[in-house]
């Protein structure tokens, strides 16, 4: 009987310990962001954030809260508006642990939120956060399910379908008269999504496609039938709505024929640079649109990109980009529409829906962004090019 | 079994019932005065379906015996059967409470008929070899879940079985008013969130009703006496295949109507969540509350479901503490002290067990 009482103290004392190290590491993370804020008059509204914490998504969750905490920091150092911000770990799961992560945001006192991180959890929590009237500015949600028939959705990412509409209008605008061919996957919604509003933008011009080649993960190996009807169609721009593991591939084929039209690929393509095994030098001159680079050479990116360096020993990535600039949208709204921090979060939503479609915020993933009623973002699609190795912005 | 024995499992059934009785009237009251927060409130309902989730596999691996892996996969039959139900009654019958109870009868029926199928080879195995062929069906019903696109409209329900990956929702052609219900991999998504928490103590107390009862019967010693002694089970007369069916049948059933309740608790949901880990973590609540001890799952089950959330100041740290806490008491509550201090805390227990061993 003594042993066992022993061993039930043992245990009670260390579970004890355990919760005690941990409460205080909460604690401590917690004020560090909390800190400025509350002192000094200003404001102060609570923002949450949820996302991929822990588990195989994590990179992005993490990339998000680094990025929004930063971006809370240099907000609180300012006057004005303040921030009090909160992440939970969602673990990328679009039933059960999306809906406890924001309900623990809700019970926090949440007055806006600024996720989810992923695209699946963010149809869960977009549907209750509609029912609750919660505003909701995804960072990087980018399936349209995330903001459909939902009025206090927001996106911060650009929606699969437009960046179809935007490769068009850039290619349109800075390669007249140019002859272009398309390559997409038909199995994938990502890849046919693109293509679909591609084609569709580019017809609505008064201009052709000459070539469509289509592809399936399981023929994804070899592209010579494509890349021969591509060049005997004599395009010289290929447009590739797809990831960048078989993009590799048609760079390289493409090299061994001796076919060197210019490459212009979308998000998809961010990472080629950092595939194993693949030789950097074929990539020289690809286009690709993305709605950041890190290379970038505004005051901001690099105050950014030097920030987060310094915090997080990285270089941070489009998501933590996103991250960032959701914060700076939620302050600008909250600023255009007079909200004060003692309104409830239903009533910030219903406000923030009215000047959601009529402010302009300037971010690191784009100049002069707006949005839609519907929730779409709409921002210039920024191009890079890869030179050196590195993304440079395109002169043309 | 002799009267006495018999009095007192009669006795831990009455008061597993008065229990989760008692429980859930609290909670109740509680939730009605607005004593819960939200969180506290969100769990409800997915802790309910956990809840059936383990008492039915406790039939399997705890009565039957036979370790099975492949649970999930039922009740991923049963969420979306029950989600379509569900969704495409929408129409026809506006009371959400009658038509979350269709739905989760049909998703009991159909994980029952999954289960059939899949017990014809599965049961034909034993231990290992079970536990392996359970866990790859498991998976095979999330993948064909997976391919699967519907959509219903005027015209009735569409179903479409994507398996080159080539088609898209739109290949269903609905008419004007239609609704997609499940698109393919990414799962259902708009689904009318009906699901509440008194269904769920219902769905426990039908649950407890039909497994305790199953056990107490003749079915059930029957079940039991395969588990302990095939060969002396067979030399008596008793039918493996069938019983061993009857057992394996209820308890997809279960899940299945466990899984509808949680599917229609989400507007969300995707095959990928009841993969292999949803297996496991509901072997673990069962293994923790004791094999073929009914009340045990229950209360592990809500402790395991609600540690995590509990552990949330503990940031990303949370998980780690989560598996240390299972480790101690997966360690403390199998000593011989623990089960001592048990035994005289609930008296009647430590005959029990010596019973069974």
């Amino acid at each position: 009987m003594k042993k066992t009482l022993c061993l039930l103290l043992a245990l009670v004392m260390v579970v004890g310990m355990l919760a005690g190290c941990g409460s205080n590491a909460g604690n401590s993370a917690d004020n560090e962001t909390a800190a400025p804020a509350n002192n000094d008059g200003n404001p102060t509204f609570k923002i949450g954030s949820s996302g991929p914490l822990t588990g195989g998504a994590a990179i992005y969750g993490t990339a998000v809260m680094n990025a929004a905490r930063i971006a809370v920091d240099e907000i609180n150092a300012m006057d004005g508006i303040h921030f009090e911000f909160q992440a939970q770990d969602d673990e990328a799961d679009s039933g059960d642990k999306a809906i406890n992560a924001y309900n623990t945001l809700m019970d926090w006192g949440m007055q806006v939120m600024v996720g989810t991180v992923t695209s699946g959890s963010g149809i869960t929590v977009s549907a209750q956060a509609f029912q609750d009237r919660t505003f909701m500015l995804t960072p990087s949600g980018s399936s349209v399910d995330v903001i459909k028939d939902k009025d206090n959705a927001f996106q911060v990412c650009f929606t699969d379908p437009n960046q179809g509409t935007g490769s068009a209008d850039y290619i349109a605008e800075h390669f007249p008269g140019a002859k272009v061919a398309v390559i997409y996957r038909n199995d994938d919604a990502y890849s046919q999504g693109i293509r679909d509003t591609f084609v569709a933008e580019f017809t609505a011009k008064g201009l052709k496609v000459e070539y469509e080649g289509t592809f399936t993960a399981d023929t994804a190996t070899d592209f010579s039938v494509q890349l021969t009807a591509a060049q005997s169609a004599g395009a010289d721009i290929l447009f590739l709505p797809i990831y960048y593991q078989p993009a590799a591939v048609i760079l390289q084929q493409a090299n061994q024929m001796g076919y060197a039209p210019t490459f212009f690929g979308v998000d998809g393509m961010d990472g080629i640079l950092t595939l194993e095994n693949f030789d950097t030098s074929l990539a020289e001159g690809v286009y690709l649109l993305t709605p950041f680079s890190a290379d970038a050479d505004d005051a901001r990116t690099q105050a950014f990109v030097a920030e987060y360096q310094k915090r997080y020993g990285e270089v941070p990535n489009q998501f933590a980009a996103d991250g960032y600039d959701a914060v700076y949208i939620v302050k600008a709204a909250l600023e255009a529409a007079g909200c004060t921090p003692d309104m409830s979060a239903a009533e910030i939503c219903e406000a923030l829906i009215k000047v959601m479609p009529t402010i302009t915020v300037d971010g690191i993933t784009g100049e002069g962004m707006t949005w839609a009623a519907t929730g779409e973002v709409s921002k210039a699609p920024m191009a890079v090019v890869i030179k050196d190795g590195m993304y440079v912005t395109p002169e043309n | 079994m002799n009267f006495k024995n018999r009095n007192r499992s009669a006795r831990t059934d009455m008061l597993t019932y008065l229990g989760v009785t008692v429980a859930f009237i609290i909670l109740t009251v509680l939730k009605s005065t607005g004593a819960l927060n939200r969180s506290q409130t969100g769990l409800l309902v997915p802790i309910c379906c956990y809840i059936v989730m383990a008492v039915s596999l406790n039939l399997t691996v705890g009565i039957m015996g036979e370790l099975s892996l492949g649970h999930a996969g039922f009740m991923s039959v049963g969420a979306f059967s029950g989600i379509i139900a569900a969704m495409s009654l929408a129409d026809i019958i506006p009371s959400p409470g009658i038509r979350l109870a269709i739905a989760m009868v049909v998703g009991a029926i159909m994980a029952g008929v999954v289960g059939f199928l899949v017990g014809i080879p599965v049961l034909r195995l034993r231990g290992d070899y079970l536990a392996i062929v359970t866990l790859a069906f498991g998976e095979i019903l999330k993948e064909l879940i997976t391919c699967l696109i519907v959509g219903s409209d005027g015209k009735g329900l569409h179903i479409l079985f994507n398996i080159t990956g080539s088609k898209t929702a739109d290949d269903l052609h609905l008419l004007e008013g239609g609704r997609v219900i499940i698109k393919g991999a990414q799962g259902a998504t708009g689904t009318q969130t009906i699901a509440t928490f008194t269904a769920g103590f219902i769905l426990i107390m039908v649950t407890l009703l039909v497994v305790q009862n199953m056990i107490r019967s003749r079915t059930g010693r029957a079940i039991m006496a395969i588990r302990d002694n095939r060969i002396a089970a067979e030399s008596v007369g008793i039918s493996i295949t069938r019983y061993k069916m009857i057992a394996f049948v209820t308890s997809a059933a279960l899940a299945g109507a466990a899984g509808a309740l949680f599917g229609l608790n989400y507007s969300n949901l995707a095959a990928a969540k009841f993969d292999f880990n949803t297996s496991i973590l509901v072997l673990v609540f069962v293994v923790l509350g004791g094999l073929g001890n009914i009340w045990g799952s229950i209360i592990a089950t809500v402790v395991l479901y609600i540690l995590p959330e509990a552990l949330r100041s503990f940031a990303t740290y949370r998980m780690l503490i989560y598996a240390i806490v299972l480790i101690l008491v997966m360690l403390a509550t199998n000593t011989a002290q623990m089960k001592t201090l048990l035994g005289k805390l609930i008296p009647g227990r430590k005959k029990e067990g010596a019973d069974n061993e």
